[in-house]
């Protein structure tokens, strides 16, 4: 066993709440917005079977919500428990964000009780797909507020420390930072893109295994379609937030890229282990490609690592968590052009289905997405290293000093799987024991013996 | 008014909200599952899970909009509370956790799982008693400061007749409430069997809740005498909330217009709460935090009050329009309306 020190299980614990809320909440802000396109398509269409996948995704969407609010609710406490001398000072900087964080979630709230409520309760179809608006305002909003408490934290700014006191805040300043442009559009964007994925992942499992109604074709083509669009605009604001981390945060930078000499026409590293003395093997190395990213010009100058001192490095672990995120974003934008290449020409020859090997990327590609968020979040979050307030207050002077937080951490770990476990029990059975073709019948949309 | 008289006011409103609103929640919790065990759940469930399938989640907010103005405005209680109240904070999160997902669990996904609605309606009484923890402990007497490093006292809390007298009051008035919300909303919903069991509850616990208030009023006299007379100089509230009480008992008990009754039950918690909580100031935890050691910056202090302010005028119009659409919905709440 570690020796007990606060710090490291209060890091431990908080990046394991955050790394399970994260899962849930991508999904919280991203399946909103595909739910309202799918009834914006039942009803511009007259497509019943668009309805019905609106409807499907919601039911399974309450499941996630309810572990998203309730771990969500855990990270808002805990980080007064966990980090309370960080939040003595920074709190009065980053509450006004917080606020209005709650606020968009009040608001979400409200609004999801009623559209999971009322969906046939008004005579104009177009009534409860309004309702919908709300939602994902309410839940892009809420993402986008939090964000800012996080990009406060990596680029901090509007106000004065004495001591252990915080002055002369000006909250509009402290908000709209540098890192929040960037950080905000690449965090709903990525969560837009990560759960179109994860449902074409679940519209492939229904193929792969042989169904073969229209429902599910219809359902992976939407998703798919939605998921390439924002799969590049994920990736064209990843390489924003390139520049925006040359100009700001160059440690960072350059901690991911084991770039540590300054120098010009920057290679990017892709892959490969470091040697004693910070040399790298078996790497691929793409020239310019990193000067490119950071200043968009191949023989821009880029900052090595050698100029931050050595205690204020971030981990070099990072690179890899990088290279992750990276290569799944990459190959999601491949996968989706693929996808449609493949279907259209199997849509000329009439009837062929889809070759089992795309579906089965495509299976791959919504865990993977999901993986890619974890994996940017930790490169994110390890990034800032040792800094919990960048340039103002080290991590661990922000911890709790209190005894027992390697209990509360074991505590935690079992809530989370034990949550965990019973959220995919839950959703499988829901969806196994009800199928959409029964769904259909039953609902007098169609049925009859030719089916 | 300065700003943090403002900002304590408001935060004790919302805590108002939530103590009205969980309690509700938790009391249904467990007389959902209580009803279960003694074969009456075919009688009261159908009005309970209407009732709390559209605002649980609101509920929830209520909490979180508590916490984050009160470091937001307060932020040395972060650093004494947040401290001291690692293990009860981190067990409430577990219970709120275990709670809130598994009422999510059974009544979205695996109806009728005993285990499940176990889980949701014992978690549901657990609750207010690890949250009223706090509210003990702002009383002084439970914390002890050496250097850089505040500890809770926990052989001191867990034997002090204060701190359980506060933890009965909470578990019986959350029932109490309940019971007389459910009561009305069962009545609303013409289910008057329904109705019968419920009225019974609510009977059930009416005398309990003033007994145990009776306890905390003596208990908290031994525990912190300044405190004490300072309630004293407010007992008009209290006298008047003990009014509230009797109307509300003597309307459930003749079964007369239980909407005024359970806005009594309100009238009754919001006067004692109120003067609670006036009597209290300006200490938010005695003696260490009072409220004069608020945010240091005017200027977030008004962008705090403007953004509430904001706020609330986006969240009454919805709240009214929740209420609209199910509470006061004569078709929903008489379960006209499928899913």
């Amino acid at each position: 066993m570690m020796s007990y020190d606060p710090a490291v299980y209060s890091r431990i614990l908080t990046g394991l709440t955050l790394g399970f809320h994260i899962i849930f909440a991508t999904i919280g802000v991203g399946v909103p917005v595909m739910i309202a396109i799918a009834e914006f398509l039942g009803i511009k269409r007259k497509d019943p079977h668009y309805t019905l996948l609106a409807r499907r995704w919601a039911r399974g969407f309450v499941i996630t919500v309810a572990v998203g609010v309730v771990t969500g609710t855990s990270i808002g406490l805990q980080l007064n428990l966990l980090w309370p001398s960080f939040m003595q000072i920074a709190g009065q900087a980053i509450a006004l964000p917080l606020f209005m964080e709650t606020f968009a979630f009040f608001f979400e709230a409200i609004f999801l009780g009623i559209y999971l409520y009322t969906w046939d309760r008004f005579r104009n179809p177009w009534t409860h797909f309004i309702i919908s608006i709300p939602v994902i305002i309410g839940s892009s909003a809420s993402a986008f507020f939090i964000t800012i408490v996080n990009a406060f934290m990596n680029t901090p700014q509007g106000f004065k420390l004495s001591g252990r006191t915080i002055i002369d805040i000006d909250p509009i300043v402290a908000m709209f930072n540098p890192a929040t442009p960037t950080k905000t559009a690449h965090v709903l964007s990525s969560a837009y893109m990560t759960s179109a994925f994860v449902l074409a992942a679940i519209a492939a499992v229904a193929l792969l295994a042989g169904k073969r109604h229209i429902y599910y074709q219809k359902a992976l083509k939407l998703t798919m379609v939605c998921g390439l669009i924002f799969s590049l605009s994920t990736a064209f604001i990843g390489d924003l937030s390139g520049k925006f981390l040359a100009e700001y945060q160059p440690e960072k930078l350059a901690a991911a890229e084991w770039h540590f000499e300054t120098a010009e026409k920057a290679p990017l590293v892709f892959g490969g282990v470091l040697g004693e003395n910070n040399e790298i093997r078996y790497a691929l190395k793409l020239p310019y490609a990193l000067s490119i990213l950071a200043y968009g010009k191949p023989d821009a100058v880029v900052q090595g690592l050698n100029e931050t001192p050595k205690e204020l490095r971030p981990p070099l672990y990072i690179h890899y968590f990088f290279d992750i995120m990276v290569t799944i974003g990459g190959l999601s934008i491949v996968l989706c052009i693929a996808y449609l290449w493949i279907n259209r020409k199997s849509r000329q020859n009439t009837g062929k289905p889809l070759p089992r090997w795309l579906l089965r990327c495509i299976v791959w590609s919504g865990p993977l997405a999901m993986l890619a968020i974890e994996c940017g979040w930790i490169f994110a979050e390890a990034g800032r290293q040792p800094w919990i307030l960048r340039g103002y207050m080290k991590t661990v002077h922000g911890a709790t000093t209190s005894a027992n937080v390697d209990w509360m951490l074991l505590l935690f770990s079992l809530l989370y799987i034990v949550l965990g476990f019973t959220v995919w029990i839950i959703l499988r059975r829901m969806f196994r024991s009800y199928t959409p073709e029964q769904e259909l019948e039953q609902n007098g949309i169609e049925g009859g013996p030719h089916k | 008014m300065n700003i943090e008289l403002i900002g304590i006011t408001v935060l004790w409103i919302f805590l108002y909200g939530y103590l009205i609103v969980a309690s509700i929640d938790f009391g249904a919790g467990f007389f959902s599952y209580y009803s279960m065990l003694t074969g009456r759940k075919h009688l009261v469930h159908g009005i309970i899970e209407r009732y709390l399938s559209p605002v649980w989640e609101v509920t929830n907010v209520f909490l979180i909009f508590f916490m984050v103005g009160m470091v937001g405005f307060f932020p040395d209680t972060a650093y004494y509370l947040g401290t001291t109240l690692l293990i009860p904070g981190s067990i409430a999160i577990i219970l709120l956790a275990i709670r809130g997902s598994y009422y999510a669990f059974s009544t979205y996904g695996s109806k009728d799982n005993k285990f499940y609605m176990l889980l949701y309606g014992a978690s549901g009484l657990l609750i207010p008693a690890s949250l009223s923890i706090v509210l003990t402990i702002s009383e002084g007497g439970y914390i002890e400061e050496k250097g850089n490093q505040v500890t809770l006292l926990y052989s001191k809390l867990f034997t002090s007749p204060y701190a359980w007298s506060v933890v009965i009051l909470s578990l019986v008035s959350v029932l109490f409430i309940s019971a007389a919300f459910l009561t009305y909303y069962a009545d609303k919903a013409k289910d008057y069997k329904a109705m019968e069991v419920l009225r019974g509850f609510a009977l059930g616990w009416s005398i309990p809740t003033i007994l145990s208030s009776l306890l905390v009023f003596f208990s908290i006299q031994r525990h912190n005498p300044w405190h004490f007379e300072q309630m004293l100089d407010l007992s008009w509230m209290f006298v008047l909330s003990f009014l509230c009480f009797m109307v509300a008992t003597y309307l459930i008990w003749h079964r007369k217009r239980l909407g005024l009754a359970f806005l009594t039950v309100m009238l009754q918690f919001a006067l004692a709460f109120f003067g609670y909580g006036a009597s209290h100031l300006p200490y938010i935890l005695y003696p260490m935090i009072s409220i004069h050691e608020s945010i240091t910056s005017p200027s977030m202090g008004i962008a705090l009050i403007i953004a509430f302010i904001a706020g609330l005028m986006l969240l009454i119009p919805s709240l009214y329009l929740l209420m609209r659409l199910f509470l006061f919905n004569a078709n929903y709440v008489q379960g006209k309306h499928g899913k």
